[in-house]
């Protein structure tokens, strides 16, 4: 698991937000203030069903300095493999929850002289958070945000009229201008993406060839693990053996079955979850950012929460 | 040749000029000018028409310093009697510029030093200032002791052109201050001190 | 402007000129020994900086011990021959209010007997006791202190202070005081990444242990505070041991004789804490320096034996870089008479 100590929290309130995301709040059951965070932050939410553990990584949508509540926006995925669903079905008010830390792996840059924001569907929420401390800090920003319709964008009513927030609604043909946005900006303009893998793609890439340095241009993607085969997990150490099911990660198998499997960011990005593979009866799948061709040919490493194996895999757990 | 002896002391990748650049602002002095010679043969012209050269002709008796680079059909070449007064001007071309502007500078490193301190001021992230190193080592240094900089420094040790004490050059490089530590190389044994030698030529 | 005044737990000592800093019997037994084998080994040698025995240097997340108020005091004359000794990059105010937070709760927590937090909201009234402070000001506004947040608590709290600014996948030295460093220049450091500010400790990059500590610091996480030993040596108890003055205190290194060393060499520790900060997501890393004389050393017959095997099997290069070349042997020559061969205790000395 992530080092740190987890948090119960119970939901004291939630709402649909857009026809497919709800909003939750959450407060800490022990009474004491939830930590201040940094905007761009995100909770590890561990939900239990039965023998069913799940565990997704959500933003911290709220004000960073509100102590006494988090709030975070859930978008029902259409092949939800149980978490979104579970939190749009099965959660109400007084459901009790663990929450992890804040962790933040989408800082706001602080050397940044002003600061684009470009969001693509819930990938709204930790612009939330920015737009708060950017406010605090009285640092300029702009957020675009991209959603397929006025109904299915979250907070659109909030947003729409603010200053310095411009909302582009799919339904009517609205879309983000953003070579032209990033051609008219100030030297230490920093940008950041937040949205579907499509959208940060061509972020990424309109930014080059408007070329923007890479150093000023920052995204984050919660990457669902892709399912795949079932596949038999070894465990060097204890002896065990996991069944690793078709639309479960090798790390969700592990915490399945009771195993303290190391990891931080859960969409393939940070690195912690890499593990050493002892031995592989089959190829392994590797879904993630951080090992580099040559370390993925070797197959010494296996980055759990989200690459996966075929027939039988042993690791060093 | 630059060799990166310890990980403080900066390397110069070499001027790889991004095609994709809006603008492009080049710095360039004496020693740096073959560097923009070299380079103008591999890149297009479209992309020399978006870029503004700046040449420091501090150290240079010619009577057409900036001949060759004026043979280049960059939008700009503005000729500067010194560093000093080439940086005052990017200052002001900085602040005016947009995003997708891009700075290089070529040359010896104290130039180089003062063109990324000057980037990084407008917010240019260093990694995003292309730099180039060519001909003379001499180096800046700053006295740990007075914080004064001496300025093109050949030998090692050298006497701080401030408080005068004999300060052994290391290697340990700022980005921010722009320079090299010097650090008292007498200060365990007064007076004994090595010879004044060319290091940095 | 504050008033100082010494209680009876604290003692009145100087660690400049006439040198009258001593260890008490406590704080010899509590002295930090670093080593855990009798040879000396770089490693990464993190471990979490959880409460450790009563009485220990681990006890709380910040140590305040007898020297606290003799420390401040010379931390104030240093700052007013060189405020360029503490200094703070314009982005890091947030991170200088999570630090201020992070050492008064933990000072006023562990030690209520000597510091009091208030806290009403955004209105905080601070008093510490030993060097007679009393404080009210608003967190989060700077002009409501006589100093910017971070030199506000650091002039009160034991150690140097880094902060670390997390970006572009490295940490970023962008604030700190130093006035009991071992000879590295907080201004010259200033603005530079991990690597570059390690850059001059000799053979450790080669094996990686930097490549790994800086992977293992980026993911901290905040409720997770690490921390961790170095050390070196100096001559005379001087807490100012900075570059900046070396043309002045450098020439102490060569005035070590036989006689002398009980009194004049000491072994320096510096306990390091790091804790990821909340608002800022910066790292606040405290270098806090313990010195121990070998005379006060040598009570201690297996540390004594320990630090003598040490100093033996002591490569030149590392000997070189912490400064210990021209005194390192008439030491050990020294200490062996405190060596009778016997096996040490494995692992740490201190527990």
């Amino acid at each position: 698991m992530s080092a740190a100590p987890s948090r119960q929290v119970e939901v004291a309130a939630l709402e649909r937000v857009a026809n497919r995301v709800k909003r939750f709040e959450f407060v800490p059951c022990d009474g004491q203030p939830l930590p201040v965070f940094s905007a761009g932050a995100h909770v590890v939410v561990t939900m239990r069903e039965g023998d069913r553990v799940f565990r997704n990584p959500y933003s911290l949508m709220g004000s960073p300095f509100s102590t006494d509540r988090y709030q975070i926006s859930v978008l029902r995925a259409p092949e939800s493999r149980g978490g979104s669903a579970f939190m749009h079905e099965k959660v109400k008010e007084g459901t009790k929850l663990e929450i992890s830390q804040p962790v933040n792996l989408f800082p706001i840059v602080g050397t940044g002289r002003k600061h684009l924001l470009i969001a693509g569907g819930i990938g709204i929420t930790p612009f939330l958070a920015m737009m708060e401390q950017l406010k605090a800090t009285g640092s300029p920003f702009e957020l675009h945000y991209g959603m397929r319709s006025a109904e299915e964008g979250a907070y659109f009513e909030r947003l729409n009229s603010l200053p310095g927030v411009h909302i582009y609604r799919e339904d009517r043909s609205e879309r983000i201008p953003l070579a032209e946005i990033l051609g008219n900006q100030p030297l230490g303009t920093h940008l950041y993406v937040c949205g579907p893998q499509g959208m940060i793609d061509w972020t990424l890439k309109t930014a080059a060839q408007e070329g923007w340095p890479e150093d000023n241009v920052h995204y984050e993607h919660f990457a669902a693990p892709p399912p795949g085969e079932p596949f038999l997990v070894k465990l060097a150490k204890s002896g065990r053996e996991v069944k690793v099911g078709a639309h479960q990660s090798l790390l969700e198998a592990l915490e399945q079955a009771g195993v303290d499997a190391p990891y931080l960011c859960r969409g393939g990005a940070c690195g912690q979850c890499l593990t050493r593979v002892v031995s592989a009866e089959g190829a392994l799948i590797h879904n993630d950012h951080v090992l580099t061709d040559e370390e993925m040919r070797e197959g010494k490493l296996i980055a759990t929460c989200v690459s996966r194996g075929t027939g039988c895999l042993t690791l060093d757990l | 040749m630059i060799i990166q002896t310890i990980k403080s002391r900066p390397t110069y990748p070499g001027l790889q000029i991004n095609p994709h650049a809006k603008a492009n602002l080049i710095a360039v002095d004496a020693d740096g000018r073959e560097g923009i010679a070299e380079l103008s043969e591999k890149i297009d012209d479209a992309v020399i028409e978006r870029t503004t050269i700046l040449l420091s002709t501090a150290g240079l008796q010619e009577e057409d310093p900036a001949a060759a680079l004026g043979k280049m059909k960059a939008a700009n070449v503005w000729t500067f009697p010194t560093n000093e007064t080439l940086l005052a001007r990017l200052d002001i071309a900085l602040s005016k510029a947009r995003m997708g502007t891009q700075l290089y500078a070529v040359g010896n490193e104290p130039l180089l030093a003062e063109v990324v301190q000057l980037g990084m001021k407008h917010g240019i992230p260093h990694p995003a200032i292309g730099t180039e190193h060519r001909g003379s080592l001499r180096r800046r240094v700053q006295c740990v002791h007075c914080k004064g900089i001496t300025e093109n420094v050949t030998t090692n040790p050298v006497t701080c052109s401030h408080c005068g004490l004999n300060l052994l050059v290391r290697d340990h490089y700022s980005r921010r201050i722009g320079a090299f530590q010097g650090v008292c190389i007498d200060a365990e044994a007064p007076g004994e001190a090595p010879e004044q030698k060319v290091e940095f030529a | 402007m504050t008033k100082m005044f010494t209680s009876t737990m604290f003692k009145d000592e100087t660690f400049r000129d006439d040198y009258t800093f001593a260890n008490s019997p406590e704080s010899i037994k509590r002295f930090p020994f670093p080593f855990w084998e009798d040879q000396y080994n770089y490693s990464v040698n993190i471990e979490p900086h959880v409460p450790g025995p009563k009485g220990s240097v681990y006890e709380f997340p910040i140590d305040i011990d007898e020297h606290y108020v003799s420390d401040m005091r010379d931390r104030a004359i240093v700052l007013k021959e060189d405020p360029l000794r503490v200094q703070a990059l314009p982005h890091m105010m947030t991170a200088q209010w999570d630090t201020l937070e992070l050492l008064m709760t933990s000072m006023a927590e562990a030690y209520p007997e000597h510091f009091t937090l208030n806290r009403n909201g955004d209105d905080w009234h601070w008093i510490n006791r030993p060097l007679g402070i009393e404080d009210r000001f608003r967190f989060g506004d700077a002009a409501t202190l006589p100093y910017e947040p971070m030199e506000y608590i650091t002039r009160q709290c034991q150690g140097d202070f880094a902060i670390l600014d997390h970006r572009d996948n490295n940490l970023w030295m962008d604030a700190g005081i130093a006035t009991s460093q071992a000879d590295w220049s907080l201004d010259f450091d200033i603005g530079m990444n991990f690597m570059e500010w390690h850059a001059p400790v000799p053979m450790a990059h080669d094996m990686g242990i930097f490549d790994r500590a800086l992977k293992f610091l980026l993911a901290m996480q905040y409720g997770s505070p690490v921390r961790r030993l170095n050390w070196t040596m100096t001559i005379n108890p001087r807490l100012d041991t900075s570059p900046e003055n070396y043309h002045k205190w450098g020439k102490d290194r060569a005035s070590v004789t036989p006689e002398n060393v009980g009194d004049k060499v000491h072994l320096r520790v510096e306990l390091q804490g790091l804790w990821r900060l909340p608002r800022s997501n910066a790292i606040l890393f405290s270098i806090r320096a313990y010195l121990l004389k070998m005379r006060e050393l040598v009570t201690m017959p297996d540390h004594a034996r320990r630090f003598h095997r040490i100093l033996s099997t002591l490569p030149p290069e590392l000997a070189e870089y912490k400064g210990l070349t021209r005194y390192v042997d008439v030491t050990r020559d020294w200490l062996a008479q405190y060596d009778d061969g016997e096996p040490t205790p494995k692992g740490f000395l201190f527990k």
